[in-house]
């Protein structure tokens, strides 16, 4: 594994509500998040939504201060900094949107949605010269011309608008770029092609992604390793052939078997169909939080946590999984999924 | 096309008035639909000679990226378009009535007892000013004639077969105190409470989780088979497609490229957009590796070219693909040694409409013979 560029350790926050029905006001979003990312590597972020995948998102970038844990960018907690450290920090790490036609400025020209980064980071590109000549490099970086710079938003299709949104996240030369839900509101043959062009720059600029998704397809193709989220809590993490292939937390399992799967040899798929949804994360279940739509679930799910364990497949491959009964990786979904048909 | 025997013993459409619908029998026949739209630069055609069956008991699915026609189709068969569309031609039969042909008056009866919508978004497509109980009364009123009470009694009822826990009470509750997933069962209620012939569902699942779509996509699978409805699938993601449906139409530009059942339209595509759209899902690739994209962007409904619509993102174009458009025609079997035979089912196929037993396989390229399979 590349040497981590970021490690986050126990990682907590929780916001203040209006009182939720049952009469509590703290919405714990993340708790205890612990991961690292590698240098030029994808890290894959999945779960349903309210799981806390972009909150945890918005703290890395640092829009949200967590309560509890570190965070560690090269040995540093940008948290502690301040002024020209901060400023210089904030570069580093930036962010491509899900929605491209929400997160460009109509009134702006993709030229200076590009360049505004550099309004707040001057001393990157400090004349207007060498400004607009990395607007025409950037432009042609994620495909489109130079002359686009002029055009507005309205003038670009989905998918080249995502184009320019990458393009912003790129202008700053970050280490990290935080995609959220990149391609999901692209149709499907334009969103091989900004996968195309992220792998492709990835290549180039050696740039690490935290890549965010629900699309267990894209994610498979994309991530190196994968984080599968469940109410704020991480409850399987390791490689991401490890994971899908050999799903430990009976939430991984049913995920793989619920997302669709293009294949029409005829065979058919046991399923794995959940019961119920997502709990509130105002009121979420205690100890064990899968527990109420788990189909392994006994008593001591509800009274302990499960804590994070190691479990090691037959092929010698580790990864991380919360739960008092992993299933068995040389079975996997097999077992999973007669396990469940029992029930 | 898989057997010929089917064909033979398989009933066909019935005449007006013929009332239980038998599995496979064919429920709804669409044949040349078009769809004009008016705006500022002028007329334009949003669907453009759509032709399908839809048959007791399967799901047929109309597969297509955004701006294809796809839900406009949906909304000229529900009669539901908004003002500034037309209904330019086509015929809509539905178990022998020809709905195209109806006033909006007369089409009114058809909406609940024959033909139910299941929308995408569901919290726009519910009331938020009504309980969910008495939208889900509403049909029972209208159609039945049934008071409030017996309305609230039928609604619980329906809550109960949707999967909806504690109907009793949950009767009273707004929209908005319902999940996603609950908001779409209500949805999906609404539309066969009736229990129609038809069941058309738009991109049904696409606001919703993974783990919550496959509750919703296994409920609608229980329905269609308790009521031998034919399920209309409309969606842009292949795998559901692959997962749900029976046979599948592949729309592109307004048209229909392809159509046939999944199994074979999938495993060996006979149109360049069909096999471009199953190269862009990343699968059985190495992490990494290029996937093959469709390049370009589909054409504006203003600038659809005279000739294929298909050609400006096509590898295979040709002159004749600029000048002339192709026509929908069986593309089952290779047989490019064999033109003539190609003209030859071309005509009987326009001739039969495809009413015979079993889908027909079709496509519209000049060149499906030549492609390829990776």
């Amino acid at each position: 594994m590349p040497e981590p560029l970021l490690s986050i350790e126990g990682l907590s926050k929780t916001f203040h509500v209006a009182k939720s029905a049952s009469g509590n006001t703290r919405l714990r979003a993340l708790d205890g998040i612990s991961l690292t990312v590698g240098r030029g590597e994808t890290l894959g972020l999945v779960g349903e939504s309210g799981c806390g995948k972009s909150t945890l998102a918005r703290t890395l970038m640092m829009l949200e201060t967590p309560d509890e844990g570190t965070v560690s960018f090269e040995g540093t907690n940008p948290f502690g900094l301040k002024g020209k450290e901060l400023l210089a920090w904030r570069r580093r790490v930036q962010m491509v949107f899900q929605d491209p036609f929400a997160s460009l400025n109509a009134r702006m020209s993709a030229g200076d949605i590009i360049a505004e980064p550099w309004a707040t980071h001057r001393s990157l590109y400090p004349t207007a010269k060498a400004r607009a000549d990395r607007v025409g490099e950037l432009l042609q970086m994620v495909g489109l011309r130079a002359s686009d710079a002029r055009k507005s938003p309205q003038e670009f299709s989905g998918g080249q608008r995502q184009r320019i949104g990458i393009a912003r996240a790129l202008a700053l030369n970050p280490d990290v770029i935080i995609l959220d839900e990149p391609v999901s509101a692209l149709d499907l043959s334009v969103q091989a092609q900004v996968l195309n062009l992220l792998n492709e720059l990835q290549k180039e600029l050696g740039v690490s992604y935290i890549f965010i998704s629900h699309d267990l397809t894209v994610v498979r193709h994309v991530a190196d390793r994968v984080a599968v989220m469940y109410l704020g809590r991480i409850i399987e993490t390791g490689e991401t052939e490890e994971v899908f292939d050999h799903p430990r937390h009976p939430y991984t399992a049913a995920l793989m078997s619920a997302s669709p799967k293009l294949d029409v040899s005829g065979a058919q798929r046991e399923r794995i169909v959940l019961k119920g949804e997502l709990p509130s994360p105002l009121d979420p279940p205690s100890g064990c939080r899968f527990r109420t739509r788990c189909w392994k679930a006994q008593d001591i799910c509800a009274e302990v946590a499960p804590e994070p364990q190691v479990l090691t497949a037959p092929d010698g491959r580790r990864h991380l999984a919360e739960c008092h009964f992993p299933l068995d990786a040389a079975k996997g979904l097999t077992s999973a999924t007669a396990a469940a048909g029992a029930l | 096309m898989n057997s010929a025997a089917d064909q033979a013993t398989l009933p066909r459409t019935g005449p007006a008035g013929v009332t239980a619908s038998q599995p496979h029998d064919v429920v709804l026949q669409v044949s040349g639909l078009a769809v004009d739209i008016r705006t500022h630069r002028g007329t334009v055609r949003a669907v453009n000679g759509v032709g399908f069956e839809a048959r007791a008991g399967e799901t047929l699915a109309l597969l297509g990226e955004s701006g294809c026609g796809k839900s406009m189709t949906a909304k000229a068969l529900a009669g539901i378009m908004d003002p500034v569309c037309d209904l330019a031609e086509g015929t809509i039969v539905l178990n022998g009535t020809d709905l195209a042909a109806l006033t909006p008056k007369e089409r009114l009866k058809f909406a609940g007892p024959e033909l139910g919508i299941v929308f995408q978004d569901a919290l726009t497509a519910l009331n938020p000013v009504y309980t969910v109980g008495t939208q889900l009364g509403e049909a029972f009123r209208i159609h039945r004639k049934l008071n409030a009470k017996q309305a609230k009694a039928e609604a619980i009822d329906l809550m109960r077969r949707v999967g909806i826990p504690e109907p009793e009470s949950r009767v009273n509750s707004y929209p908005h105190q319902f999940s996603g997933g609950m908001r779409q069962r209500i949805l999906i209620a609404m539309a066969v409470a009736l229990n129609p012939r038809l069941l058309i569902a738009d991109e049904p699942t696409t606001a919703l989780d993974v783990t919550v779509q496959a509750q919703i996509m296994q409920l609608l699978r229980t329905l269609r088979e308790e009521g031998q409805m034919a399920v209309i699938l409309i969606t842009h993601d292949l795998a559901v497609v692959a997962e749900e449906a029976d046979s599948v139409a592949v729309m592109y530009a307004g048209n229909v490229v392809e159509s046939g059942p999944v199994a074979e339209v999938f495993a060996d595509p006979r149109h360049p957009y069909t096999k471009g759209l199953l190269e862009s899902v990343p699968v059985n690739l190495e992490r990494g590796d290029q996937l093959r994209s469709i390049p370009g962007s589909p054409p504006e409904l203003h600038d659809i070219p005279s000739g294929c619509v298909y050609q400006s993102r096509c590898p295979l174009v040709q002159d004749i693909c600029r000048a002339q458009r192709p026509a929908l025609r069986p593309a089952g079997r290779r047989r490019a040694d064999n033109a003539a035979a190609d003209v030859d089912q071309a005509t009987s196929a326009t001739n039969d409409g495809g009413t015979a037993g079993r889908p027909v396989r079709t496509a519209a390229c000049h060149f499906s013979e030549e492609i390829t399979n990776a």
